[in-house]
């Protein structure tokens, strides 16, 4: 049977980890491919790596750290942030991803997902949807790093971005990214009724049972930054949770 | 020393990843579409990610289908992935009307709709009894099509994803697999260095 998947996510800018990194025993503990290594010893079962670079010479380098991560990694790697155009999918899968995210870009212009899934294959196409809750109680893409909202529903979005090729979804709630207050679980089990595709949870994990939450609401993976960057837990010890709990893991 | 594995172009395949875990595993490749070098070469691999038709075109186009099918006939080292498996077989429901390689007689369909497709992730590999190659263990998947029964004349390693379907196949030293194990951790570093022959990673 086909496990559920932890997913480490690495913020990257300018070729370094930006959200501080506290393991022990690391050489470089803003190196990516360092920490990545790092992951796939501890059992994860992905890597996220998401470009937060904010000017040009610092996206630049995420050729460059893309390829040290691929070196190093024997795991599915994800690259998102910053992808504008099929070229610049392109260049990322070259340098070693094996996935692409695509976010605000999609938003803009939704023939990008058909023109990625057309040319790669719905297995290299992610598109990442961030979403706030309003106060109607729908849910509202948000874009620009969540300070633009567009107008668009999310769960309509996330189906017609599954119509056009789309492999899978990471779906974030914005209201609860940076909160540590767990999941938006009913947010969750809205999007993955309504879409045969593979839906990632993002967005407010502080502990395994808030994972645990997640795969329940039916979620096919679970990202996870804060938690495992700051030593607070591992991969391992939150996959023998989920493996008490009765939900299958890969070991 | 290895020769360098000789890995055949289907297209789009992601050959960074392929490339990245033979070079932990210590080989050396090319990526060469070359047909002679294709029936010469020690171990040939045939990486994939894309669809049936445009891979089979792009082979046709490069006049590989009767290297792999000899190399493959005689059981010669060779090592297929996810598409590149799909490719050894009949026909695949991705391209209707488009001929594979007919090495493994079998049809290409698609999952059904009762599970996620695409299957992305790690999914439990039971191998077959008589291996020599395959092992049980988790391997990693990113597929929407399948053989959803084991073919005559191969050694069969199983998963189950809405239903049984053919995780690997293996015959001499041919193995096909649906799943990547360069993506596949420790699992599948370890299939590619027994199939490179290296016996410490055995």
């Amino acid at each position: 049977m086909l496990t559920v998947r932890i997913i480490p996510c690495l913020d990257v800018r300018g070729g370094r980890v930006v959200k501080g990194v506290k393991f022990q025993g690391l050489t470089d503990a803003g190196s990516p491919a360092e920490l990545a290594a790092r992951y796939e010893q501890q059992g994860a079962d992905e890597i996220v790596m998401l470009d937060v670079s904010a000017t040009p010479d610092e996206r630049r380098t995420a050729f460059d750290t893309v390829r040290a991560i691929r070196g190093r990694l024997g795991i599915p790697l994800t690259v998102g942030g910053g992808v504008r155009t099929v070229e610049d999918a392109a260049d990322l899968l070259e340098a070693g991803a094996d996935k692409v995210s695509v976010n605000t870009a999609a938003v803009r212009d939704p023939s990008l997902v058909d023109a990625l899934a057309r040319r790669f294959g719905s297995q290299c196409t992610v598109v990442a949807i961030d979403a706030v809750r309003t106060e109607t109680g729908s849910v509202e893409v948000v874009v620009a790093s969540g300070v633009e909202r567009v107008g668009t529903d999310a769960i309509e979005w996330a189906t017609e971005v599954a119509r056009r090729g789309a492999g899978e979804i990471l779906f974030t709630s914005w209201d609860r990214d940076g909160t540590r207050e767990g999941y938006d679980c009913e947010m969750l089990a809205r999007v993955s009724d309504a879409v045969p595709i593979p839906v990632i949870a993002s967005g407010g994990a502080n502990s395994a049972e808030h994972l645990l939450q997640a795969f329940r609401a039916g979620a096919s993976a679970a990202l996870a930054a804060s938690i495992f960057h700051y030593s607070e837990t591992t991969v391992g010890a939150v996959k023998d949770y989920l493996a008490r709990q009765g939900i299958e893991v890969r070991t | 020393m290895l020769s360098d594995v000789v890995i055949v172009p289907t297209g789009v395949a992601n050959l960074a990843s392929v490339r990245a875990s033979l070079r932990r595993l210590g080989a050396r490749s090319v990526v060469d579409a070359d047909p002679v070098r294709a029936r010469s070469a020690d171990h040939v691999i045939l990486p994939g990610v894309g669809a049936f038709g445009p891979a089979m075109q792009q082979l046709r186009s490069n006049d590989l289908g009767d290297a792999l099918r000899e190399r493959v006939g005689e059981g010669r080292p060779t090592l297929t992935i996810c598409l590149g498996m799909h490719i050894l077989c009949v026909d695949s429901e991705e391209s209707p009307g488009v001929s594979g390689l007919g090495l493994v007689d079998a049809s290409v369909r698609r999952y059904p709709a009762t599970v996620r497709v695409p299957q992305f992730g790690w999914n439990r590999v039971e191998g077959p009894q008589s291996s020599g190659y395959l092992r049980s263990g988790y391997a990693y998947f990113a597929n929407a099509y399948r053989l959803s029964r084991a073919p005559q004349g191969w050694d069969c390693a199983m998963a189950e994803h809405g239903g049984p379907f053919v995780a690997a196949l293996e015959r001499g030293d041919v193995v096909a697999c649906q799943f990547h194990p360069e993506l596949s951790g420790l699992y599948g570093a370890a299939l590619l260095g027994r199939w490179l022959g290296q016996g410490a990673a055995c």
